[in-house]
């Protein structure tokens, strides 16, 4: 209604995202694009979308920058005081509940879909949350809008038992569909591998988009704004400062 | 039944960017190969420079249909042109002619951002900018498109042009020689790609001068 008006809401920093998670044979494997965009503009080259939820698990980001930020630092959070309540590792459900019962009670309105990983006492999970707080349970999922991109990768590669090196050559291959195919997404890849009691978050995994063209000479940037006059009028002779006592003092 | 607001447009963006330089004896035209729509990519390689007659070239962005249209009909106008006069048509004509072209479509227009490079009738470099409907004007150098608000202010930081209003008139050319200009351009094009997501894929930059008109490509990032 105030749109409307003329009232527009500001324009947010939105991770238009490629974001997935697949299972391999010993554990979970995260994956994650580095662009952020505002618009049709870069905002950011190198972000970071997969955050921190507990030792054993995390999480990728896709839709309001804020919004996935917020969102896994409170529950992260909320996960570290149960562990000191409980004193055992934090489960992949646990995160997985706090975060749909946040998101359904914005109705939609906290923009963030996510996918949650981690490696607990009952086994490797792998998770999708959606804004309206719907949850599903995958062996492999991809959000974001390079999912489409990415999901062509998994559909067409994926099966069970992967190894390590097979699990992230296949994420990484499906990060980067999103970032070639899709304009949302860009730059780099970041991968997160966790299994049973360790982790592993290799930051910038691949560079697949160097700078293409560096002028030989350089540029310089020395043309100044032009001075057309100069007047300096001297405070000293309006305004008489004395000094008494302790300014401080009062 | 009431009123229902059109929900289809005619018109879509096609992104890309287009940089037009000229010099005393040269004119560099270069525009980026993308063409997307949304966030996706039709096809890395799609030229948007378009040879309208010997000595004038134009790179257009925006509505890639209309752009078409728009080059299909300066090529009818340019070849009757040819019949009646027997030469090819100078620069600045066609810059005229593309400006009425444009403004004919005032109420419903061709949803393109185009500039105009070449040499005028004396063989120095001309560049001409246009919006939508026609409004142009002959600068030293030129930008149009999704990339345009990015580019332009390092071309005027670096290329700063005199004011058409003094008296006499400057020249407007820059003061660069020919390859100092592609290599302007080529920066001009790989920084833009970094910030904009419809800039990218592959450059073309086109040189014309006194020899003749020569194409180079460089890569662009594909992201």
């Amino acid at each position: 209604m105030l749109a409307k008006k003329g009232v527009g809401l500001p324009s947010f920093l939105k991770t238009g995202t490629t974001i997935v998670g697949l299972i391999f044979q010993d554990g979970v494997i995260l994956g994650a694009d580095t662009r952020a965009t505002e618009g049709p503009i870069v905002a950011d080259k190198n972000c970071e979308k997969i955050h921190y939820m507990a030792p054993n698990i995390y999480c990728c980001g896709a839709g309001t920058a804020a919004d996935t930020e917020a969102v896994t630092d409170m529950v992260s959070s909320q996960l570290q005081l149960h562990r000191y309540h409980t004193g055992r590792e934090s489960r992949v459900v646990t995160a997985l509940t706090l975060l749909k019962k946040h998101l359904f009670s914005y109705q939609g309105h906290v923009s963030a879909a996510l996918v949650l990983g981690g490696v607990d006492i009952t086994g490797p999970h792998l998770h999708t949350i959606y804004p309206h707080g719907s949850t599903d349970t995958l062996p492999f999922a991809t959000m974001g809008s390079g999912s489409l991109a990415a999901m062509a990768m998994f559909e067409s590669n994926y099966k069970e038992g992967l190894t390590r090196d097979e699990g992230i050559k296949l994420v990484v291959d499906a990060i980067c569909s999103g970032i070639f195919n899709d304009l949302g997404s860009g730059s780099n890849v970041d991968v997160c591998v966790i299994t049973k009691g360790h982790k592993e978050y290799l930051r910038n995994h691949l560079l697949p988009n160097p700078r293409t063209f560096v002028s030989s000479k350089g540029y310089t940037f020395t043309k100044k704004t032009e001075v057309l006059s100069t007047k300096i009028i001297p405070l000293k002779e309006r305004v008489e400062v004395t000094e008494r006592g302790d300014a401080m003092e009062e | 039944m009431t009123k229902q607001a059109a929900n289809w447009s005619p018109y879509d963006n096609n992104g890309g960017s287009c940089v037009a330089i000229a010099g005393i004896d040269y004119c560099v035209i270069a525009a980026d190969t993308r063409m997307s729509t949304g966030y996706s990519i039709l096809t890395r390689e799609y030229s948007k420079i378009c040879k309208l007659a010997d000595k004038s070239l134009m790179a257009s962005s925006g509505f890639q249909a209309d752009v078409k249209a728009l080059q299909k009909f300066l090529a009818a106008r340019h070849l009757i042109y040819q019949h009646q006069h027997n030469k090819q048509m100078s620069c600045p004509a066609m810059a005229q002619l593309l400006s009425n072209t444009l403004y004919y479509k005032r109420f419903f227009p061709y949803y393109s951002f185009n500039v105009l490079g070449g040499l005028d009738t004396e063989g120095k470099g001309c560049v001409y900018t246009y919006d939508a409907v026609g409004s142009y004007e002959r600068v030293g150098y030129g930008c149009q498109g999704s990339g345009s608000t990015l580019i332009m202010p390092f071309l005027d930081n670096q290329l700063k042009s005199p004011s058409p209003l003094l008296l006499p008139a400057q020249d407007a050319v820059t003061p660069l020689s020919e390859a100092e200009a592609v290599d302007l351009v080529k920066t001009c094009f790989a920084s833009a790609t970094e910030r904009d997501i419809y800039t990218g894929d592959k450059l073309e930059i086109v040189v014309l001068n006194a020899d003749g008109i020569r194409r180079e490509y460089m890569e662009l990032r594909k992201d």
